[in-house]
Parts: C-alpha cells; structure tokens; sequence
C-alpha cells in the first residue's frame, strides 16, 4: 500500500508498504530518515522515538498504515533546515551524554518532549520521563546532566526573551 | 493482508463484519509487537485510528464512560479525581511513550491477565461494564464480571469492537499496586486493586497475573463488607485492627491460583498478594478515616 505523511515538515510518500510495517521501518528504510533507531521492536527501550501530531511516541509500535495524512517529526527534525543542532542536541553533545549513541536519537526527542512541557524539571520528573529509554552503556548520569544542562539552559533562554 | 481504514464507528464496525479476524489496532502497543516478531499474521489489521470518539470521555450521572482508545496518559491526568484507582494502575503501564499511545480497549480486547486496566475495573465494582457493538446485533454491555473467561480470552463475539468502558465514579478511596522489578517498562509479577464503595457499602478487589484470568476476591470482599457492618465501621471510621487487615490479605491469596513463570513463583505471587491487599486496605482506609473525621 501507499502511506503518505508529513515528516520534518516535508511531505513524504512511501510505495509498496507492508500492511504490518512499523512506521520506524518506514522512516528508515523508505524515506531516507536513519537518525530513529531500531533496538528492540517492542517498545521496551525508547530509542525509537519520535513525535506523532506532537506526542512522543515508540515509532515501532505505530503501524505505518496509521500515520496517513499525519505530522511525524523525527530526531533529524530537532536540528534546524541549516543543521544547526537543536538545545536539547547541543546539550548531549556539551555533556558528554552520548557512549556508543543508538539510545540517543531517542533520549533526544523524549528530552525534547519533557522540556516543552516543564522546562524546569526535577530529577524524579526527567527520570520518570526517560523511564522507557534505555541506554545499555548505562550512560545515565550524563544523560541526567545533559538534561539538566538544556532545562537550564532553556530556562536562561526564556528569561532573556 | 489487508489494511482497513474505517473513518467512522460504524465503517468501523462495518468492516469488523466483513472481516470477522481482523485485528484491531489503536494505540499498538500490543498489536504491533506480535507483527514485529511474526507472532501472529492476522488476515486483516482494521486501524482505530480515525474514530476519533474512541479518544473521548464523558461524565454522565455518576458513570465515566471512558472511549476504549482514550490513552493512559490522559486518564492519569484527566480522571485521576473520578478514577483513582484506574488513574494509578494506568501510571504504571510501560513507559511515557507507551501510555501516550496504549488504552483500556486494548487492555479489554487482548483480555491478558496481566493486564494493568483490570484489577482497577474489577475494583471499581459490579456496575462497570465494557460496551462492545456489532453491525449485525447492535450495542450490548458486558458486566466486567462475565467480561473474562479464559486465558487472553474475553466474552466478545468475533463481530463485535469495544466502544467504551461504563466506570461509577469514586465514592471512596481507591489504591492499587503492583509487584515488578523496576518501576517502568514492567509486566505486573502480580497485581491487586481495590477500592472502597461507602454509598452502597461494599468494598471492591482484583487480582491481576495470579489466575488464568484476572479476578475478584469474592470472600475477602465479603468478609470485611461483614466486618464493617457489623462494627458500624462505615460511620465510625475506626481502626480496623491487625487482625482484619491480616485475614483480609489471607483470603485474598486464597483466592488467586497463579501459576510459577519467567517473572515469578506461584508462592512468591501468592504471598505479594496478601501484602498488597494488606497495604492498600490500610492506605485506603486511613484516608476514608480522615474524610469522616474531616466531616464530624
């Protein structure tokens, strides 16, 4: 079948899709977006996650079938249309957050997430929200700092604006 | 395989007619993890996606009538007040993620008895029902009584889809609690539900992971239903004593009949059990003793 979607904004059309495909193969085998990672298939460890119309979601757990017509944003889409990297990206990077980085597409957008809702969280607040991304380097107090760093700076942000 | 795509409830219920094995898919959260393993190839996958009644709820009387794919995430922020208990056993389902997407229709349809939604429903007592339809016979609702009969397997016919699920809104203090390793990501060890009905004086329980089937506690129900009346605990909101917290638990775990697996013995889930009941019988009864003294 034919699934067409809006992903980072551009529309996107995908042929000769697999009824019981997952819009994670979808995104990274047909329309060229490889940054979502494929660990687990079961929604067990996060790193696939993406935005579906403005929730994160496990896109592995999406049939592709159900994102017709519907707004999908990837970690590709934190960066901005130059590839400067998004505040939540550049605080990973500043905060030594990434070991051997296939859980941290995820973390990403699920960071991403938390700090829209609540740019200051506490440190039960980020655990309890990164609590489906695993990361089996057990990365996870730069993770924590990571963060951390980005509500921070986040919220510097907003008070400057 | 083909992929249906019904855009209201009864295309919907349409198609499920036409394709009695198709597999209905909301949130996926189950759906999709069997298709990612080849577990199950089903010949048709009817999405629930565009019905967008399916995602809402509503207050009628003293009912909720909760869409089948209104997901965890809302009923942990939207119906914490009129489902307590429903509202806590949601928090613990998988991840952020997973409850952003999975809903009790799911819970309902795939009838697991390890299912997070259930010992809250059961809990919630006898008047809560799940409505299902079918193009041929039209609605029916199904007591969460008669709603479970067998491993993974629901009173539904092979027509029929879940609409919603017809919930009293809380009259009384309501817990639930859950044995796991971590506290995300976790499919229950064991689990138990209950909740306290001070209008019609009765007192509700569940037991999920510890039978073929989730399931009341029907003699420890009755046995402190007794004890309350008996002492006019209802109006005093006295202690209840170790000794009824105690034989309360006791009669729980009797009623379980789990079996030994990957995530745990029988003994270890039968003696969980006795304390879960124990402590959410203390915790809901500790609170339902400040509302009357509150009151007095």
């Amino acid at each position: 079948m034919r699934v067409t979607f809006t992903a980072n904004g551009k529309p996107v059309e995908a042929d000769d899709v697999w009824e019981g495909e997952s819009l994670l193969y979808v995104l990274r085998e047909r329309v060229g977006l490889p940054g979502s990672k494929n660990a687990c298939e079961q929604g067990e460890c996060g790193s696939c996650t993406v935005y579906l119309d403005g929730t994160p979601v496990c896109s592995c757990l999406v049939a592709a079938g159900q994102v017709q017509g519907r707004e999908v944003r990837t970690v590709e889409g934190l960066a901005d249309e130059n590839g400067e990297l998004g505040l939540v990206q550049q605080a990973f990077v500043d905060a030594g957050a990434v070991q051997c980085g296939f859980c941290t597409p995820g973390l990403l957008v699920q960071t991403d997430a938390l700090l829209d809702n609540d740019a200051q969280p506490s440190d039960t607040d980020i655990r309890e929200a990164l609590s489906g991304n695993l990361c089996r380097c057990t990365g996870y107090e730069k993770i924590m700092d990571a963060v951390r760093l980005a509500s921070a700076r986040k919220c510097a942000k907003a008070a400057s604006e | 395989m083909e992929f249906l795509r019904p855009a209201t409830w009864d295309e919907a219920l349409a198609a499920k007619a036409e394709y009695p094995t198709a597999l209905p898919i909301s949130g996926g959260t189950d759906v999709m993890v069997e298709m990612n393993f080849d577990v199950h190839r089903p010949s048709a996958i009817l999405d629930l996606n565009r019905i967008t009644e399916l995602t809402e709820w509503e207050i009628t009387g003293d009912v909720v009538r909760l869409g089948a794919s209104v997901p965890y995430t809302r009923i942990i922020n939207e119906l914490s007040g009129p489902l307590p208990g429903l509202a806590l056993a949601a928090h613990t389902v998988g991840s952020p993620q997973i409850r952003n997407r999975g809903g009790v229709g799911g819970n309902l349809g795939g009838a697991s008895p390890a299912g997070d939604a259930h010992p809250a429903l059961l809990a919630a007592g006898r008047d809560v029902f799940v409505e299902v339809a079918s193009h041929a016979r039209g609605t029916r609702l199904i007591a969460i009584d008669d709603f479970y009969v067998g491993v993974k397997r629901n009173s539904m016919e092979q027509d029929e889809l879940i609409r919603r699920v017809h919930i009293p809104v809380a009259d009384g203090p309501q817990q639930f609690s859950k044995i796991g390793t971590r506290n995300a990501m976790v499919i229950a060890v064991c689990a138990f539900g209950f909740a306290l009905h001070p209008k019609n004086r009765t007192v509700g329980t569940g037991i999920g992971s510890a039978a073929p089937t989730p399931r009341r506690a029907v003699e420890a129900e009755e046995y402190l239903q007794g004890v309350l009346a008996e002492r006019g605990l209802w109006e005093s909101g006295d202690l209840l004593g170790a000794e009824v917290t105690q034989r309360f638990g006791e009669l729980v775990k009797a009623a379980a009949s789990p079996i030994d697996d990957v995530r745990g013995t029988a003994d270890y889930r039968r003696h969980s059990l006795a304390v879960m009941a124990r402590r959410t019988l203390t915790w809901t009864w500790n609170d339902y003793s400040k509302q009357i003294r509150s009151a007095a």
